[in-house]
């Protein structure tokens, strides 16, 4: 029996790992948004003086890696791991970026999940004791997201309501052992679940399911209760996808007063993103906020969901319908 | 190991377990609800279908042929559970999607559409009455409303029109203009054979390849018919 684990899918460390520094670069929409203020950085647009969306992509992912490791007062060689992870195909702006680090680079990918998967893989090294200090970066960019996944992004479409807007925005985090009060005791890893959405553009839906079932796993495993958790964020369903959670939640008798979703944080309604915000930057770029919050004792334990519908442009073309996957970190002071 | 007849049976009496709960379930319009006879009743289709998988690869001749058959038919009973949940999970689901905005939509797209071919029409008579003949100018009139929605295109316009009015700037010719010159821009940065080339027709291939199609059968129709 592994020691380490709880129950079915959580894992429990022993020294709990601590996130050092944080530091997210964000688009102009997402600047001008509720959140705006709390981010190190914004753009003034989306192309950033770069020649193409993907180029600007890649620059806002390695900003915020380099601003996380000045922040900590280190620099890319500190690094023992670099763990990275976006939408696009073969995760390019992951690669280019751990191109300028030069360390050892594992990439990954959970779409919107990223984020967590990247805390989780690195917590895991470093309770494991194979690394002192690991990097993790998640972004996204509404304009590659578009013109990959959907349309050229000058095309004249309308958007259905259940649609969300790709986040532009990259988060990252430097993870050691001690040195910080933001520590991440335990970690949920999620399955796939499946329950036959095969509409690209209400991803919400299918992804709650996922949701509610690493809750669901999470609270068995632990012995936790819903109340038990300042917060419980999912990031990201959107609109329509907390709606469609917080109904299951009822349907389980699970409270759902502290649960809230990042993709509905980062924009304000009057921002016309639909069903709110989506990608790997959103978790990733919130759970700044998230934490700068706890620093300031808003919150005490969180517990964050990052919520990846795996689905690809060919196999939604072809009518598969959307594997989805939630993780969870627990995150406290 | 027993004997090929044996195995299959034993498999297949567990499938008729299970398919009469899938009956069940399917009848009865229960809620798949994700529980333990539930998860139990796939982790034991999945172990079917693992195991009749290895005997199929380890059989030879007709016997291969026997598990083959087995194995598909437990494909089948997953796919049909997993139809079940499709329909459990949307039917938990459907009532919180936000209501389709048609009616809206559609007037939307007919005051836009109108007002873009009204333009259409002030142009054409414009080109009439400067001394073109009618066939002239209305090629003349097709030409400026493709130039109009390239332009627009180009200075970030027609998307906004677009998002808007919906099949009101989608469906007249400046939204022909619209899908390629869109996809003109955003592929021009993989270059001008593989970007712009390969990849200026993706959205409007369609209308392209369909409209040809389309009026080859009419053509033929109004030749027999005529």
């Amino acid at each position: 029996m592994a020691q380490k684990k709880l129950g079915k899918q959580t894992l429990q460390f022993g020294s709990a790992p601590v996130i050092l520094s944080k530091a997210s670069v964000v688009g102009p929409k997402e600047g001008q948004g509720p959140l705006g203020s709390y981010f190190d950085l914004a753009l003034q647009d989306n192309l950033d003086n770069q020649k193409s969306w993907e180029m600007s992509e890649q620059k806002i992912m390695q900003h915020s890696i380099e601003l996380a490791l000045e922040k900590a007062g280190l620099v890319p060689d500190d690094l023992d791991l670099y763990l990275a992870g976006d939408l696009l195909n073969q995760i390019i702006s992951s690669n280019y970026t751990a191109r300028f680090l030069s360390t050892s680079f594992l990439g990954l990918y959970g779409a919107c999940s990223t984020l967590v998967e990247g805390l989780a893989v690195g917590s895991l090294l470093l309770d494991g004791e194979y690394a002192d200090t690991v990097g993790v970066s998640a972004s996204s960019h509404h304009d590659t997201a578009e013109r990959q996944l959907r349309f050229p992004t000058e095309l004249g479409v309308q958007r259905p309501p259940s649609a969300q807007w790709t986040v532009t925005g990259a988060g990252s985090y430097i993870l050691t052992k001690a040195g910080s009060l933001l520590k991440i005791p335990q970690v949920t890893i999620g399955k796939i679940v499946d329950k036959g959405v095969s509409d690209s553009n209400d991803m919400g839906t299918a992804m709650a399911a996922a949701a509610l079932d690493t809750i669901k796993v999470h609270l068995q495993d632990t012995g936790n209760k819903m109340e038990d958790y300042d917060l419980i964020i999912t990031g990201d369903l959107g609109l329509l996808g907390l709606n469609v959670l917080k109904e299951l939640l009822k349907h389980e008798n699970l409270p759902t007063d502290n649960v809230s979703d990042c993709g509905i944080m980062i924009y304000a309604p009057d921002q016309d993103t639909h069903s709110g915000g989506s990608g790997c930057g959103c978790s990733a770029v919130v759970l700044c906020y998230l934490l700068d919050q706890m620093l300031k004792n808003k919150y005490k334990k969180i517990f964050l969901v990052g919520t990846g519908a795996l689905l690809s442009p060919t196999s939604i073309f072809q009518g598969e319908s959307i594997p989805c996957i939630a993780h969870g970190a627990v995150i406290e002071k | 190991m027993n004997d090929v007849g044996e195995r299959i049976k034993q498999i297949e009496t567990r499938m008729l377990e299970r398919t009469k709960t899938l009956k069940s379930y399917e009848s009865q319009q229960k809620p798949v609800q994700d529980n333990s006879v539930w998860d139990n009743l796939n982790m034991e289709m999945q172990i079917d279908h693992q195991k009749v998988l290895l005997w199929e690869a380890e059989a030879v001749q007709q016997d291969k042929q026997l598990f083959r058959e087995l194995r598909e038919k437990i494909e089948k009973q997953q796919t049909l559970a997993h139809d079940l949940v499709t329909l459990s999970y949307t039917k938990k689901t459907k009532h919180l999607a936000p209501p389709k905005t048609i009616a809206k939509n559609v007037v939307l797209a007919f005051l836009v559409g109108g007002t873009i071919t009204t333009i259409g029409q002030v142009i054409l008579n414009l080109y009439t009455n400067g001394g073109l003949m009618e066939k002239e100018a209305a090629a003349a009139t097709s030409a400026s409303l493709i130039f109009l929605g390239a332009l627009l295109t180009g200075i970030g316009i027609y998307d906004k029109i677009g998002s808007f009015a919906g099949a009101g700037s989608l469906v007249p010719i400046t939204g022909f203009a619209n899908s390629i010159v869109s996809s003109a821009l955003e592929y021009k940065r993989e270059g001008f054979l593989y970007g712009v080339g390969a990849k200026i027709f993706t959205i409007s291939g369609p209308v392209i390849l369909y409209g040809t199609v389309v009026s080859m059968v009419v053509g033929l129709i109004y030749y027999f018919v005529r």
